[in-house]
């Protein structure tokens, strides 16, 4: 085979992702009354980026096998934080964005230490410090309010030249400053392999914890930058539970629509972020069509299960019944 | 090569897991420029032995020298740093990363901090024409490989991590002949290289063309070190067996008539590339044995009969009649009535943290409640019946089985599975890590349940067993029935012999395999 194959075989899953996230964005933009329009995309951009850092932040646990139930609270809680500080002067709000974003270093790196050394359950030890994060979020603000910076706050949300919405430039930025080193780098190679056979990666000497350790640490970092923006389309810092949680689910239904496999191991958050944007295309699919939006919730989780069933076809091939379970 | 001090050298190694002994008082030396084997049966010590090179295991006591001087390996990668690199029975290629991500795995190129993935290529594809497998694309991912590619992949490996003892643990099993030879050429031009290679296989035809010095390991001891081809088959088998019987066993009745129908019966039967034709019967009254080394089928075969396995071919007849079982569940229906004794008792045979009383149960809660509710008394007289038939010591009923030593975790997956009354009982080795009256007791009740009219199928590594428990023994060899042994036939040295696929004075019966 030619080494193209490969690399199509590699990028199946986001290749999927980004075919279903056209589809489904050109029938919402051919319906939308103002039609493709930079204000359309731009509007769809900011909602759908958001939930694209989120799901990045979820793909670099769930690469290592893992999962995070508290990425969505980490968002919240640095939306709170960022509420206070992302404020005043150039200098100020520069120290502001770089507090937040340690504030959300740090809400990972406890994540990684509890489930790596702490050798606690993901599901379990994420449910819990998701609730201290929220907790601390809801005592920074108990009612919605504060402000941000709104020069910065309008440029983030606003158009480069014009035409590209500056949001959508950001996620790249990041992609390029955040995914690509971590996927290219021992790190990264180390979660990889941890997460796809952890014996196999020990027996190979692989940097097992370390490796897992950079991907509950940069997912916290991730779920930061997401709340951070979440302050700029706002301008107000709200601890939302009932936000918070939908987030951290809507991240692992992004996730999975992006190829990430939940088994570990597979995937790339490049997938997971086409899973973001065709999954909030999908919700917004709606109000194109003039639905009653009651129906919004029922449809999306019909889409999503014709989703992920694409992904379970495997399971029939398989020979040995005990393989189900493993 | 005689020089003073040689590369590699292991004095009194010894190893206990819990009260087992694996190894006692080892030693072994290994030569550059040499291919060393080692040979054993099941269980003689060379895996631990291995393990212990690796860094892998540390051993409880002895000391291990390189180039004279002393080393401890704490972990694979301390090993690895020294130059010893293993390829392990199990693979250790991480399955969703591609050929080339596996070969450098443990020491990745790297260039502004990231992995150069240009050099990585590049030391791949250097590696795999090193292992003679060039024709592996360095871009594929690994569980898109068969078996013998992948084993392929786990040598280049080994070689890129430039190693100066390469240790390869049954490397070739998985291999197809084209490929064997292959890799034999490369170990060939490796030793002339001046590595040092210690080779695991149980294949003797191997060992006489590749190895230069053997090594026999038993009971946890090295027994004898001799030149390749000094020493016939025969008196290597001799050196592996040297056992005394520790086991006492029931005695056996008269063989049931050879015209009585069979209870089960196997034609044919195939599964992937694991089992070839198996055909063989087992009548009521009877305990088959199944024999053969570690992995040459023995555990699908019983997994195909209990009906986990998807796409086989060939017939499964119980009493005569045809049936096609699908499920677990479907196995243990009245008609056809039969059990699975799992190997591994802690993942398949129980469930560790539920209570003594719930695990004894499961198997049976259909027939012990009626309307979806259970019949607590009955449950509980059943329960007693089976707890006194085989004398399982529990400080209750209700206490997690977890707690339960291994010989009493067994009988409760025994008994789960007699309160059933199964008409056909597969045994996957039973025995496996429990202590020596257990065992004994359930030699008794494999008889006492033969004797009440069961058929037994019974897999056990242990050669012992098979002499002392079964009526007929079918040693099995890459997945086909390579020998049936009855009666008087079954002896330790025919059960090895066969095993090893060697033929020795006693002419094979064929059966199955060459249908």
């Amino acid at each position: 085979m030619k080494d193209w194959r490969y690399w199509l075989a590699e990028q199946r899953g986001t290749l999927l992702a980004l075919g279903i996230f056209i589809v489904m964005f050109i029938i919402y933009t051919s319906n939308h009354p103002a039609g493709f329009t930079a204000n359309v995309v731009q509007t769809a951009a900011n909602k759908g980026v958001l939930l694209a850092f989120v799901a990045m932040a979820q793909t670099l646990v769930v690469i290592t096998a893992g999962i995070d139930l508290s990425v969505g609270m980490i968002f919240l809680l640095t939306n709170c934080l960022a509420s206070w500080l992302v404020v005043g002067t150039p200098m100020q709000t520069t120290l502001g964005v770089i507090a937040v974003l340690a504030v959300g270093l740090l809400c990972g790196a406890i994540n990684g230490a509890i489930v790596i050394y702490g050798r606690l359950q993901p599901i379990v030890a994420t449910i819990a410090t998701g609730a201290v994060f929220y907790g601390i979020g809801l005592l920074l603000r108990p009612f919605p309010g504060g402000s941000v910076n709104e020069d910065l706050a309008d440029a983030m949300t606003g158009r480069v030249f014009d035409v590209v919405p500056a949001s959508l430039v950001a996620l790249f930025a990041i992609v390029l400053v955040i995914w690509v080193p971590f996927s290219r780098s021992v790190l990264g190679r180390a979660a990889y392999a941890a997460g796809s056979s952890e014996t196999a990666a020990y027996m190979s000497g692989v940097p097992i914890r370390r490796g897992k350790f950079a991907a509950y640490t940069l997912a916290g970092l991730l779920a930061a930058i997401g709340g951070l923006f979440l302050t700029f389309f706002t301008y107000t810092g709200d601890a939302a539970y009932a936000s918070g949680n939908a987030y951290t689910l809507f991240s692992i239904a992004a996730v999975v629509l992006g190829g990430v496999s939940l088994f570990g191991g597979k995937g790339s958050a490049i997938g997971a972020i086409f899973g973001a944007l065709a999954f909030r295309t999908i919700g917004d699919l709606l109000f194109v069509f003039d639905f009653d939006p009651l129906w919004q919730p029922l449809f999306q989780g019909v889409i999503l299960l014709i989703a992920v069933s694409l992904g379970a076809f495997a399971l029939f091939r398989v020979r040995n019944r005990l393989e189900w379970f493993l | 090569m005689d020089s003073a001090v040689p590369l590699f050298q292991m004095e009194g190694i010894s190893k206990r897991y819990g009260g087992v002994r694996a190894l006692e008082k080892a030693e072994l030396v290994v030569t550059s420029g040499s291919i060393h084997a080692i040979l054993g049966e099941n269980g003689a010590g060379k895996s631990t032995l291995i393990k212990v090179m690796a860094g892998v295991v540390a051993p409880d006591e002895g000391r291990m020298t390189m180039d004279g001087r002393e080393v401890t390996f704490l972990s694979p990668a301390a090993a690895n740093q020294a130059g010893i690199v293993c390829i392990f029975q199990e693979l250790s290629l991480v399955p969703d990363l591609s050929v080339a991500d596996n070969i450098v795995i443990s020491d990745p190129p790297k260039r502004f901090g990231m992995i150069d993935r240009k050099a990585q290529r590049r030391i791949a594809e250097e590696a795999l024409a090193r292992a003679g497998a060039a024709d592996i694309h360095p871009l594929a991912l690994v569980k898109d490989l068969p078996l013998s590619r992948r084993q392929m992949v786990e040598i280049a490996k080994a070689l890129a991590r430039k190693p100066r003892i390469l240790i390869l643990d049954e490397a070739t099993s998985a291999l197809t002949a084209a490929d064997v030879s292959k890799i034999f050429s490369v170990l060939k031009r490796l030793r002339s290289e001046g590595l040092a290679l210690l080779y695991i296989s149980h294949r003797m035809n191997e060992i006489a063309e590749l190895a230069d010095q053997c090594t026999v390991f038993r009971n946890g001891r090295n027994v004898a070190s001799y030149k390749a081809g000094s020493k016939s088959d025969n008196e290597v088998v001799e050196l592996m067996i040297g056992r005394e019987y520790s086991h006492i066993f029931p005695p056996k009745p008269a063989a049931v008539p050879a015209a009585a129908a069979p209870r089960l019966e196997a034609r044919k039967l195939s599964w992937t590339d694991r089992l070839h034709n198996i055909s063989l019967t087992v009548r009521a009254g009877e305990v088959v044995g199944l024999g053969g080394l570690d992995g040459q089928g023995q555990r699908e075969l019983l997994l195909a009969f209990f009906g986990v396995l998807r796409g086989l071919s060939g017939e499964v007849l119980i009493d005569g009649k045809p049936v096609a079982i699908r499920s677990p569940s479907a196995a243990r229906e009245d008609g056809i009535g039969m059990a699975l004794i799992p190997e591994d008792r802690k993942t398949e045979g129980l469930m560790l943290p539920m209570t003594v009383r719930e695990n004894l149960s499961f198997a049976a809660l259909d027939r012990l409640s009626k309307g979806g509710i259970i019949d607590r008394a009955a449950e509980q007289r059943l329960i007693d019946d089976m707890v006194g038939l085989l004398a399982i010591k529990t400080a209750g009923l209700d206490i997690p089985v977890g707690a339960l030593s291994g010989g009493n975790q067994q009988k409760v997956v025994i008994a789960k599975w007699l309160m059933r009354q199964p008409r056909i009982i597969l045994l996957n080795d039973p025995t496996r890590g429990i202590d020596v009256g257990t065992k004994q007791e359930l030699y008794q009740l494999m008889r006492k349940l033969a004797d009440a009219g069961a058929a037994i199928l019974f897999y056990s590594t242990d050669y012992d067993e098979l002499i002392g428990c079964c009526d007929r023994v079918l040693v099995l060899y890459d997945g086909a029935v390579k020998r049936e042994l009855v009666g008087a036939e079954i002896t330790e040295r025919a059960l090895i012999a066969s095993a090893l696929n060697i033929h020795g004075e006693e002419s094979p019966v064929g059966l199955g395999a060459s249908a």
